[in-house]
């Protein structure tokens, strides 16, 4: 048995916030700089991107204003027990500190449809705990900005015509979100499982490192299809035209029902924030 | 590049065309949903609202909290097509020119067309760029409502790209078709 007090995870949490709304990763970074776009806008574009991520590192200034809702993956290892605050109290406190210190803007109401009032504080944080083996604990944060966040889409396809259906499925939603996510984009999508599986897998996707090979070969095809289709739909950086359209479609499935094939897009915009770390 | 001081005459917003960058001088006011909802509301029921329309520009923006010492934190702009059903309204009410984000809907793209405004884009998720910009910040209007208070700022050579012109050229319908294949 490990004991851990929860105090470390509320520092971890907090610490990655700090930093994630700060300093974008290094696979989206280099994937802007090396973008090769041919729009005369959409290179412009490009630059004023890179020279923002640039500035934020630099003056330690969030990149984007909108600092996100935040979401948090925690798996815990079986042998871990946790002492002191319960976990989520500390998590959610992490985020305050974080969103206070940070001088990040707090973008949270509490009640969705009436009043909807700021909680100033950033918190309640969106948490999944996953149980998994060992005296590990994982943690992954991601600030989720909702420009991007509101152009997911989840359908329950029929199993029947699953591969295009699943391509055209993703290349549509992405379609659909043109210039509002904040092009170019990180597309996330889960296949599988059931309804909020294929959404969670959705999200979860977007923490993978955007040049990662898929075992998968056919897998693998897929996220190439829909990449170059994407790129064909002519969105380009900030939706004013060009062939940059997305710069990663990351996928993550799970076994699913006979009758069914649940499909989730979660997009990612080009400030796609996530970090991850191992305690 | 074209320079120009806000607000912008007849003129300038005439001699705009669809795909111009522009660097931007002079007084916004921040406005994005929350606050939108209050000038509407307000115009519906014959109330006063806080800035005169007509010598104003509206940037949909909600910044983060300055630190210390610093005039504002970043100031990227947001999701234009959330205030589209209140654009037309406070177009009728002297509104002409609108700093955002992405496309908008035809009602908008019509009310443009109609009173002569201008669309201009900013480059979305480039918050801390846009914050150097920023010279000067000061909440007068509904701050119970935090960065979605009405803010009159001024700012700096801010870049922008015209994005839908007095005529109704649309550039996120333009563009998309010359590079979709
Ligand atoms: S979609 Fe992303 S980059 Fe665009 S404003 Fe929202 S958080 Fe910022």
């Amino acid at each position: 048995m490990r004991i851990i007090n929860t105090k470390v995870i509320k520092e971890n949490v907090k610490e990655m916030f700090l930093n994630a709304n700060v300093h974008l990763s290094e696979d989206i970074k280099n994937a802007l700089k090396e973008a090769d776009e041919v729009s005369p806008i959409g290179k412009n574009i490009l630059n004023i991107i890179n020279e923002n991520i640039d500035v934020a590192d630099k003056t330690n200034t969030p990149i984007c204003q909108d600092t996100g809702m935040a979401v948090v993956f925690l798996e815990v290892g079986n042998e871990v027990f946790f002492e002191g605050e319960f976990i989520e109290d500390s998590i959610n406190e992490g985020v305050r500190e974080a969103y206070e210190e940070g001088y990040f803007r707090k973008s949270v109401v509490k009640s969705p449809v009436f009043d909807r009032v700021n909680t100033k504080d950033n918190t309640p944080a969106i948490i999944y705990y996953k149980y998994v083996k060992g005296d590990k604990v994982n943690i992954k944060v991601m600030p989720k900005g909702f420009g991007s966040e509101n152009c997911g889409q989840t359908k329950m396809l029929n199993p029947s015509d699953a591969e295009q259906d699943v391509v055209d499925f993703v290349v549509e939603s992405v379609s659909k979100a043109g210039s509002k996510p904040c092009p170019p984009i990180v597309v996330g999508v889960g296949i599988g499982g059931t309804m909020e599986k294929s959404a969670m897998m959705a999200k979860e996707a977007l923490f993978l490192d955007i040049n990662y090979k898929e075992k998968d070969e056919n897998l693998q095809r897929m996220r190439e299809e829909i990449l170059t289709k994407i790129n064909n739909l002519g969105i380009g950086p900030a939706g004013l035209g060009g062939r940059v359209s997305a710069i990663g479609v990351n996928i993550m499935t799970y076994p699913t029902h006979i009758a069914g094939l649940p499909v989730s897009v979660n997009i990612g915009c080009h400030v796609s924030r996530h970090e991850e770390r191992s305690i | 590049m074209k320079r120009l001081t806000l607000p912008l005459k007849e003129e300038d917003i005439a001699g705009l065309k669809a795909g111009e960058s522009v660097y931007l001088t002079g007084y916004i006011y921040t406005a994005r949903d929350a606050a939108h909802k209050r000038l509407y509301n307000a115009i519906k029921e014959n109330k006063s609202i806080p800035i005169d329309l007509s010598k104003s520009v509206i940037y949909y923006a909600g910044p983060c909290p300055n630190k210390p010492g610093e005039v504002i934190g970043s100031c990227g702009p947001t999701t234009s097509m959330r205030m589209d059903k209140y654009t037309p309204l406070l177009m009728e009410n002297g509104l002409r020119v609108i700093i955002g984000k992405g496309e908008r809907g035809d009602i908008v793209l019509d009310a443009i067309k109609k009173y002569k405004g201008v669309y201009f884009a900013a480059v979305g998720g480039s918050g801390a760029l846009i914050k150097n910009c920023i010279k000067s910040s000061e909440v007068i209007a509904y701050d119970d409502l935090l960065s979605e208070a009405i803010r009159k700022m001024y700012v700096e050579d801010l870049p922008v790209i015209t994005a839908i012109d007095s005529n109704g050229k649309n550039l996120y319908k333009t563009e998309r078709e010359k590079y979709k294949r």
